[in-house]
């Protein structure tokens, strides 16, 4: 077996041992902070899949996890109030049940990315990496400006959104729903990167000409990586808020976006777990420089630029190497 | 809605699009010579508000307050190349916006340390408070007309640096062929610093000056960068002339949507409403005109391709 395999392995495990010691020891906390880590990674593994697979540097993510969130917040909120969303054409009434939520997450934050991407797609390089960040900065306008649901004050939801047969107010029951969702999106994710599809993109991604002379469209690939990776950031949205049960604009700002990929970089770009070793990693940081100084994020800064001048592969690669598994 | 409202609006706009104009102005320069992107330039536009407060406060000098903005951020600007920024030229964009993201950590969180998270106020000097009266009776914020009078001397000083001096004909050799100009014997690791250090001063005078009339905190200098951005991303990545003309663009924009979007929906609906969707549309409004203008120029009104 490859050692970047046993390693994905040996992370899944500990990320799962973690809290169910945890558990074991009566530390909510420990718990919580352990479901953050999976929701980071679920964003980042999103993310990755249009940056690492397909070189698309989007410093608009932010946008989709915002969408996400408030997909939750605005659905919960009217279920809260039992007021409906809107009554016409047709009356759609709000709902607290999780997997529904999770539809319009996914279904609502890949409309905007097919959008979004559709529009910054004709440009390239850093023309579209401004542009992404642009497109996450009106929707953190918007947010603030519109007040139909909180504006920049946010919405409080009460009680966490249900899941038939679990009680998701237990932290341990809400971290194997989140835990089972981010397995499932990096088998899913893994699976795309082999198909024929996933290859082509990655052959845009190394030389875009050559590409296009086989007679393959780079625009259209593109285009569905960038939706596919809104969708799946829009779904760690949406658990996010459940996690916090609160959504604020601040979702969307830019340095959420600058977050996620900064999980990307810190676990590896382009392989598939980069993103929740990172992700972990991060919390794991945060956890400890935030205990040691207020300053925290000065250490971040050093540890990130330190990172990039010296230690390109992050993590992943420190540990074993160059070579990229194909799993 | 009387005219000289209009007119005083449109002022603003003019201000708000000369101050974008400082912060665009470094980063395209930046990024036309040397191809990098610079997400810690909205930190020199901290910094240079920081030390005019704090020298503001100690000698109560506008004056020297706007100097020390200038040498603040120009020497932050060329230590940060130096240790830094200098590694990143040869690295994709990728890096660059990783690491430059890291730098903004630092300086923020720095900065945080170093003053404290309350802000800090910088007082419009005596000489330059209170109206003036201009033609068609308009009252009009002297210290609001004076930063337009500053930056577009600014602006003229920049456009003649570039194309009369010497240094400006090394500049734009260095955007087309920075070999070639290194072959020439300019020393090109001299002139990259010099650039990145003058687009630095010119974000930080741009803080300063805002600073005066914005209270000067922690994260200042984020939304104007972005906003910067939005500029350059519209008058053409590399271009100064499209940077000024893509800031007052911007600058007009961003000020008469606010003003005039609520106002329009007024006459359609009624006016709580009006004023809650106008100004939604209106934050949004430099970024349709963005995508708007991408639409049919995807390299900006005056981007090379």
């Amino acid at each position: 077996m490859h050692k970047e395999t046993i390693l994905n392995a040996c992370v899944l495990l500990g990320l799962l041992a973690v809290p169910l010691w945890a558990l074991q020891m009566d530390e909510p906390f420990i718990i919580t902070l352990a479901t953050k880590a999976v929701i980071f990674a679920i964003a980042g593994v999103g993310l990755n899949f249009a940056l690492g697979l397909g070189g698309l540097v989007s410093l608009g993510h932010a946008a989709f996890f915002g969408i996400g969130g408030y997909a939750m917040g605005i659905l919960a909120s009217h279920a809260q109030g039992y007021t409906p969303v809107i009554e016409w054409p047709l009356t759609i009434e709000g709902t607290n049940s999780m997997p529904i939520i999770w539809l319009v997450a996914i279904a609502f934050s890949a409309l905007f990315a097919f959008v979004i991407g559709a529009l910054s797609l004709r440009t390239s390089g850093v023309y579209f990496i401004m542009i992404t960040l642009a497109f996450g900065q009106m929707l953190y306008f918007f947010m603030i400006s519109w007040p139909t649901y909180g504006g920049e004050d946010g919405l409080v939801i009460y009680v966490r959104n249900g899941f038939p047969g679990l009680n998701t107010l237990d932290p341990i029951q809400f971290f194997g729903i989140c835990f089972t969702l981010l397995c499932l999106v990096l088998f899913i994710v893994s699976r795309l990167a082999q198909s024929s599809f996933g290859l082509a993109l990655g052959g845009a991604r190394q030389n875009e000409e050559r590409t296009q002379a086989i007679g393959i469209v780079p625009y259209r690939l593109y285009l569905i990586a960038f939706t596919i990776s809104g969708a799946i950031t829009g779904l760690s949205g949406a658990l996010f808020a459940d996690l916090n049960r609160f959504v604020s604009p601040t979702m969307f700002s830019w340095q959420t976006s600058g977050e996620i990929m900064v999980f990307i970089i810190l676990g590896g770009m382009g392989r598939l777990f980069g993103p929740v070793v990172g992700a972990a990693l991060f919390i794991l940081l945060e956890h400890l420089l935030g205990g040691l100084s207020e300053f925290w994020h000065i250490y971040l800064g050093a540890i990130l630029l330190g990172v990039v001048l010296f230690a390109r592969g992050g993590l992943i690669q420190l540990i074993v190497g160059r070579e990229v598994a194909h799993d | 809605m009387s005219l000289i409202l209009l007119i005083e609006q449109i002022l603003n706009g003019l201000q708000f699009g000369v101050m974008l104009f400082l912060m665009a102005a470094g980063l395209t320069l930046i990024f036309g010579v040397m191809g990098l992107i610079n997400l810690a330039h909205g930190s020199f536009y901290m910094i240079g508000a920081f030390a005019a407060a704090a020298t503001a406060a100690a000698t109560g000098s506008f004056m020297l307050a706007l100097v020390a903005s200038l040498v603040a951020a120009a020497a932050a600007g060329a230590i940060v190349e130096m240790t830094v920024i200098r590694r990143l030229y040869t690295r994709d964009h990728l890096d660059q916006v990783l690491a430059t993201f890291a730098l903004i950590l630092i300086f923020s969180e720095g900065t945080r340390w170093m003053f404290g998270s309350f802000p800090l106020f910088l007082e419009i000097p005596d000489y330059l408070s209170g109206p003036i009266s201009l033609p068609f009776g308009i009252e009009y914020p002297q210290y609001r007309l004076a930063i337009i009078a500053v930056g577009l001397f600014v602006a003229g000083g920049l456009f003649a640096l570039i194309a009369k001096t010497r240094i400006g004909i090394q500049i734009r050799a260095g955007e087309s062929d920075r070999e070639m100009i290194a072959a020439l014997g300019v020393d090109i690791s001299k002139l990259y610093t010099f650039v990145f250090a003058l687009g630095a001063a010119l974000a930080g005078v741009a803080g300063a000056l805002i600073g005066a009339i914005q209270s000067v905190q922690v994260g200042m200098g984020e939304p104007v960068l972005i906003l910067a951005f939005v500029v350059i991303v519209i008058g053409g990545i590399g271009s100064i002339k499209g940077a000024l003309l893509g800031a007052i663009l911007v600058g007009l924009t961003d000020t008469l949507a606010g003003f005039l979007l609520p106002k329009a929906f007024g006459l359609m609906m009624e006016a709580s409403a009006a004023t809650s969707v106008g100004s939604s549309l209106a934050s949004m409004s430099i970024y349709i005109l963005m995508a708007g203008v991408l639409l049919f120029k995807p390299t900006g009104l005056f981007g090379s391709t």
